[in-house]
């Protein structure tokens, strides 16, 4: 049985009640804006990317707990990273979030690990994958925006 | 946090009402099955009666005696079980037509629920009535199927859609209201009850105005059908819309009642078997009230299982239902209202059976998710009425919706799974 806890860990608790690089960086280059139309998230992503390198990231909009918590740990965890890089962080954290595994990738999931708990929580995987897809249109950038459904 | 319901204290309610109206509600609950599911170990809750009803043991037994037993097409065959089919959905359509007091049965007309009966009206009424620089009345708190039909219609006409504005309590302006209907509304279609806020409006009152300007008045019954007993007659409405999976029935059948005044001047809807009454390359001819609007095959098994459902519901009495929910609702209201940190979301004067509410510091879906966790089914998000959510100022609320079989131990468990959900989010 999957339990509370799982799902809201401390550390996405903290995210979501002070969601890091909350702002939109003043060097951004890219954005893209994502929406869940289930029940409403709605989050703009900033990039500010150079040479295939992610310089600067900042969010802002509003949701539930798991998809602000979701998008402030995601611009941590990109910052200065390759955009093939983030890429490839988004595929290990999907497969976490929707299998509860990450194939040994935990290392490099790092903080991103304790998501795992969404696995077990299906309604809530698009929660926590809205600014990830969101960042993926950005870096692509994709202008419409994009939505979970 | 003033809440309009006047009520005594929440013990002195508590174990009132049973002894006043005889209204037994623990062997109503026997009746539906389903509400004796546990979820992960925890009794169901279930508190969502707005997106859909449970049905109970009448309706799910009819439906499964109509298919094993008397299963036919209707209005084609000679032989025994056509017939009986046959006789079986117009003894449905004679139920529909008794439970709202319509004059006639040619003016119920089945279709597969509200949005279907809404969609109906807007493409024939409408494209027959609306033409350029003519304006479509509807209200600021509208479900998406009262909203978007009628733009639909407007934007292919060139006509105007015009909202009339609700205050803080969820409340139509009256005022605002009329001065909305004017020489260019061509009709004019509100909710009965809110699905988002739970507001009554006062249709009677509403319905008698837009005559004096003479414009004809829809009314959504969607959610009032459940609640409260309805009579078309008396409201004097020109259409009214309902589904019949939210009044216990089975999904997938509605009803439009249709002034048939009215109804006769529509061109048809769709087009198909059963809705003509000759057919040659040439010309086809349509058939008579209310079959015009019927093309195709009907459920005839989800009549048959409202029919039940209005057979049940007859039983114990719509006043009854009415009454025990009053009080329920006043009771659940003072128990939400009172937790600290609660704010409801729909406080007008007359409300039935919703219980809008939004947490500080803490989103509707992490409330959905936490008191899913305790067996409490609510509904969270947007409620499809996106238009309400902005008037308000909020993303989103969870909504509580309440039937004649929900318990103040339930709302007791709502209110305790409420707080647990401050406790994770301290």
């Amino acid at each position: 049985m999957p339990e509370l806890r799982d799902l809201y860990q401390e550390i996405i608790l903290d995210h979501s009640r002070a969601p890091r690089n909350y702002r939109q960086p003043a060097s951004a280059n890219q954005k893209a804006e994502g929406f869940n139309p289930l029940c409403g998230d709605h989050f703009t992503v900033y990039l500010d990317v150079e040479n295939d390198s992610i310089r600067d990231v900042g969010f802002q909009g509003s949701g539930c707990a798991i998809s602000k918590a979701s998008a402030s740990m995601m611009t941590q965890a990109i910052k200065g990273k390759s955009k093939a890089e983030a890429q490839k962080l988004f595929d290990t954290f999907h497969k976490l979030v929707t299998t509860g595994e990450s194939n040994g990738d935990k290392d490099n999931l790092g903080k991103l690990a304790v998501f795992s708990g969404v696995s077990e929580f299906p309604v809530r995987v698009k929660c926590a994958t809205l600014a990830w897809h969101t960042l993926q249109a950005a870096l692509e950038g994709k202008e419409d925006t994009v939505s979970t459904e | 946090m003033t809440t309009a319901v006047k009520t005594p204290p929440a013990e002195t309610l508590r174990h009132s009402h049973s002894a006043k109206t005889g209204f037994d509600v623990e062997k109503i609950r026997r009746d539906f099955p389903i509400l004796n599911t546990d979820i992960r170990g925890k009794k169901l809750v279930y508190l969502d009666n707005a997106a859909t009803s449970q049905k109970p043991r009448a309706v799910t037994d009819a439906v499964l005696r109509y298919y094993q037993h008397e299963n036919a097409n209707i209005h084609r065959g000679v032989h025994f079980l056509s017939q009986l089919a046959t006789t079986e959905h117009d003894r449905a359509r004679e139920a529909v037509r008794s439970f709202i007091n319509a004059r006639d049965t040619r003016e119920i007309i089945f279709v597969r629920g509200t949005t279907e009966a809404i969609n109906l009206v807007a493409q024939t009424y409408g494209r027959a009535n609306v033409g350029p620089g003519d304006e479509v009345l509807i209200t600021a708190m509208e479900h998406h199927s009262n909203i978007v039909p009628w733009q639909l219609l407007c934007e292919e006409k060139g006509a105007k859609l015009r909202v009339a504005p609700i205050n803080d309590d969820g409340e139509l302006l009256l005022g605002e209201l009329k001065k909305l209907i004017g020489p260019r509304t061509k009709i004019f279609a509100l909710a009965h009850v809110s699905n988002a806020l739970g507001t009554v409006n006062p249709v009677r009152e509403i319905i008698k105005f837009a005559h004096e300007k003479n414009v004809p008045v829809l009314i959504d019954g969607a959610q009032a059908v459940p609640h409260m007993k309805v009579d078309v007659q008396e409201l004097d409405a020109d259409f009214y819309t309902l589904s019949s999976h939210k009044v216990f029935g089975p999904m997938g059948i509605g009803v439009l009642y249709g002034r048939a005044e009215l109804l006769e001047k529509m061109p048809p809807y769709q087009g198909g078997g059963d809705m003509i009454s000759s057919v040659t390359f040439d010309k086809t001819t349509y058939n008579r009230l209310p079959f015009k609007f019927e093309a195709g095959t009907p459920d005839v098994a989800g009549a048959v299982g409202f029919h039940a459902a209005i057979d049940y519901l007859n039983e114990i009495g719509m006043d009854a239902i009415a009454e025990y929910e009053h009080e329920l609702l006043a009771y659940a209201t003072q128990k939400v209202s009172g937790i600290p940190g609660v704010r409801l979301i729909g406080t007008a004067r007359e409300k039935a059976g919703v219980l809008s509410f939004v947490v500080d510091g803490v989103h509707p879906h992490d409330i959905g998710t936490i008191l899913d966790q305790e067996g409490i089914a609510v509904r969270t998000g947007h409620h499809c009425a996106q238009p309400i959510m902005e008037r308000f100022g909020i993303p989103a609320t969870a909504r509580a919706s309440l039937a004649f079989y929900n318990t103040k131990e339930e709302v007791d468990a709502l209110a305790n799974g409420i707080k647990k959900v401050q406790e994770v989010f301290v």
